[in-house]
């Protein structure tokens, strides 16, 4: 092959992507932690919000699987991302969650028996009752959709001059559809106060990494819209609170939105609707069970900070009554009334509507 | 008062909205220095500041997700889409989410925004600047779908819908941007949406359009006045939610009906019509309904497009088979 004269070409770009954890699979620091991490509390925290959105989750795969909620997606293994980056907030951010945030979301105050209402199939799930959420969005079905929104959303506290931050959270399935690199691409141009935190469990479905992307890392994917990406350990919430943390700090300081990648894994199905034996080795899930998120906190607590076996039974005691408790309050609630149905397209009903609406009310069929 | 001409009076809406109300905010490609492709916000950007009238990338879903986003915080956007062939990436963030977010939430979230787009053929443009899709959003339910037929009524409705607190969007005939001038008072008073205009007065039959296929139908009632045949005109101005009271009232004065639409034939808004008129007013009808539209094809490049478009001359002749009809 005939050697190419090198003309004038020089290097105009550098970049390299750095990966940050905090805890080894059995927990053990592997080095200084991020002063917060050296709180008990804080740390006791983030362990009762994982083993929290755990039980949430169990409960409600138990309620699908005896039939009484909808298809749900779990968060089984990724509740350190979830977790992580909600505790990275302020409750006057704004969290655009995708459909696998409840361990966000519930730290942020969704309550459990919203979410399950919604995953039950009823709106009113979406209609957060407690302040602090009022204007987080609901969860997004459609993958990817929601980066544009939070965009959106960090543009509206730009123009108000408020020093709030949008945190949107998507999979690593949802990095190679248009919406995420639009939605980079325009954070980054206006330099907006928004954190894209990428929730890699490693499978869209049935289609694993090495088949959605060519790309070393989905951190990587920020560059090309000029923002900062960083890769962290997912499985470490410690390593999540800190990441998202500072990313969080930056945007609310005026220095633009940038992209945390959360190396994690699913091990539970896609949703109930799906089962992962048909693509997936039992082997791949056992491996990935040893370094889960909830076991190496609770190994970290106990070693560094003494929490002890009743500790841990009296917190997942109370858990467990939380859960219970939210799910006798969601199945006692009511349906809503037919007319709801209509009544909530638009502000203004046309007549058509109308005509339907009192229809239903009047407990016809529409 | 003042003559403008279409485009100048979707700038003057435009300006009397960033003027009356902090919360709106102009987006879209080109709409800052360059004042738009169209020209439809020149001067805004010079007037308002580059945070209200923002050049946004090349990037038509963001820009209308990024719409959705300001929406849900309170903001009134009103995006650009540059042409209507373009849309189709911004479909998504409007369908799934803009005409979903109040109902999805029981109205906790809400979507107060408007899409603007030209449509239509008619200027010799390049592939893709000719599309009428506007039967594509009359089909997602939560969704306003307005299109203006005059300087007047781009001022009123334009208006109207950034004061909506529901997603709107406006789609402008761009072959009568600058077709005629028409005396627009620009004291911010709005024209109501859902709500279907009588443009001309006529006994024998009723004809149905919108846009710039409003122009075709005033020149064929003219032609029909100079035969005896008085058409009355129903501008249906909101698509949806499709005023039916107000077409199915001349169509029973009436007793005919024609519609005229520059989009396709098939599962265009024509059909949703004539099937409205057939199951509300079929006693009336002394002839059946006739729509005169175009083929079901591709807008051809420029040098046969006027083989594309509904004429004056058909839609006349239509007319006149209809009066005819025994």
């Amino acid at each position: 092959m005939a050697k190419t004269p090198p003309g004038t070409e020089r290097t105009v770009a550098r970049f390299e992507i750095r990966a940050r954890g905090y805890l080894t699979a059995e927990g053990e620091p592997r080095g200084a932690l991020p002063s917060f991490a050296e709180d008990r509390d804080q740390l006791v925290r983030l362990h009762a919000a994982m083993t929290r959105t755990r039980a949430f989750d169990q409960k409600a795969v138990a309620l699908q699987r005896t039939g009484r909620l909808g298809t749900f997606a779990s968060s089984l293994g990724q509740e350190a991302v979830s977790v992580g980056l909600a505790a990275a907030m302020r409750p006057e951010d704004v969290l655009v969650p995708s459909f696998r945030e409840q361990g966000a979301q519930l730290w942020r105050g969704v309550r459990m028996e919203e979410l399950l209402l919604y995953w039950g199939g009823d709106e009113r799930g979406s209609d957060f009752a407690d302040p602090a959420v009022r204007q987080d969005f609901p969860v997004c079905v459609p993958v990817g959709t929601q980066y544009p929104h939070a965009v959106g959303v960090a543009l509206a506290f730009t123009l108000r001059g408020e020093a709030r931050v949008a945190v949107v959270a998507g999979g690593d399935g949802s990095t190679s559809r248009g919406d995420f690199h639009e939605a980079l691409n325009m954070a980054g141009v206006w330099r907006l106060p928004v954190v894209f935190v990428i929730n890699n469990n490693q499978w869209a479905i049935s289609v694993p990494l090495d088949r959605q992307t060519a790309a070393q890392t989905l951190a990587q994917k920020a560059i090309g819209a000029g923002l900062p990406g960083e890769q962290v350990d997912g499985c470490d919430v410690i390593a999540v609170r800190d990441a998202v943390g500072r990313a969080v700090e930056r945007a609310r300081a005026g220095e633009g939105p940038s992209l945390i990648e959360c190396v994690t894994y699913r091990l539970s199905d896609h949703t109930t609707a799906d089962d992962a034996t048909r693509y997936r080795e039992d082997r791949e899930v056992s491996r990935h069970w040893a370094g889960e998120p909830l076991k190496r906190l609770r190994a970290h607590l106990g070693r560094a900070h003494g929490w002890t076996k009743e500790e841990e039974e009296e917190l997942r005691a109370r858990i467990h009554a939380e859960v219970e408790a939210a799910a006798e309050r969601y199945l006692a609630i009511p349906p809503q009334l037919a007319a709801s149905i209509v009544a909530h397209i638009h502000a203004h009903l046309p007549p058509d509507l109308e005509a339907v609406r009192a229809r239903l009310a009047e407990g016809g069929d529409g | 008062m003042a003559e403008l001409t279409l485009i100048e009076a979707v700038r003057a809406a435009l300006a009397r909205a960033l003027e009356d109300d902090p919360s709106v905010v102009v987006l879209g490609e080109d709409v800052g220095l360059d004042g738009g492709v169209f020209r439809a916000t020149d001067g805004l950007w010079q007037r308002f500041g580059e945070r209200r009238v923002r050049d946004t990338p090349l990037s038509e879903a963001a820009i209308a997700g990024v719409a959705v986003g300001l929406a849900a915080q309170g903001f009134r956007p009103v995006a650009e889409i540059q042409f209507q062939g373009f849309i189709h990436p911004a479909l998504d963030q409007i369908a799934n989410h803009a005409a979903r977010l109040r109902n999805r939430t029981r109205g906790r979230l809400t979507c107060p925004m408007v899409l603007r787009a030209p449509y239509g053929a008619g200027v010799h443009a390049p592939e893709h600047h000719s599309e009428s899709i506007e039967a594509v959003f009359a089909h997602i339910p939560g969704l306003r779908v307005v299109i203006p037929s005059s300087p007047a009524r781009a001022y009123g409705l334009l208006l109207a819908a950034i004061r909506d607190p529901d997603p709107v969007v406006f789609f402008e005939p761009k072959r009568l941007y600058r077709a005629g001038k028409e005396t627009v008072t620009d004291d911010g008073t709005a024209l109501p949406l859902d709500t279907a205009f009588v443009a001309r007065e006529g006994r024998d039959l009723t004809l149905v359009g919108w846009g710039a296929a409003l122009k075709e139908c005033r020149e064929a009632a003219e032609t029909l006045a100079g035969e005896g045949v008085e058409a009355e005109i129903v501008d249906v101005a909101t698509l949806k939610p499709y005023d039916a009271e107000t077409v199915l009232g001349s169509v029973r004065r009436t007793g005919r009906c024609v519609i005229a639409h520059e989009a396709p034939r098939t599962g265009g808004f024509g059909a949703e019509i004539a099937a409205r008129v057939a199951e509300d007013a079929l006693d009336v009808l002394r002839a059946p309904i006739r729509r005169v539209t175009a083929p079901d094809t591709i807008p051809p490049l420029p040098r046969l497009e006027h083989l594309y478009l509904p004429s004056a001359g058909q839609i006349a002749q239509a007319a006149r088979e209809v009066v005819a009809w025994r």
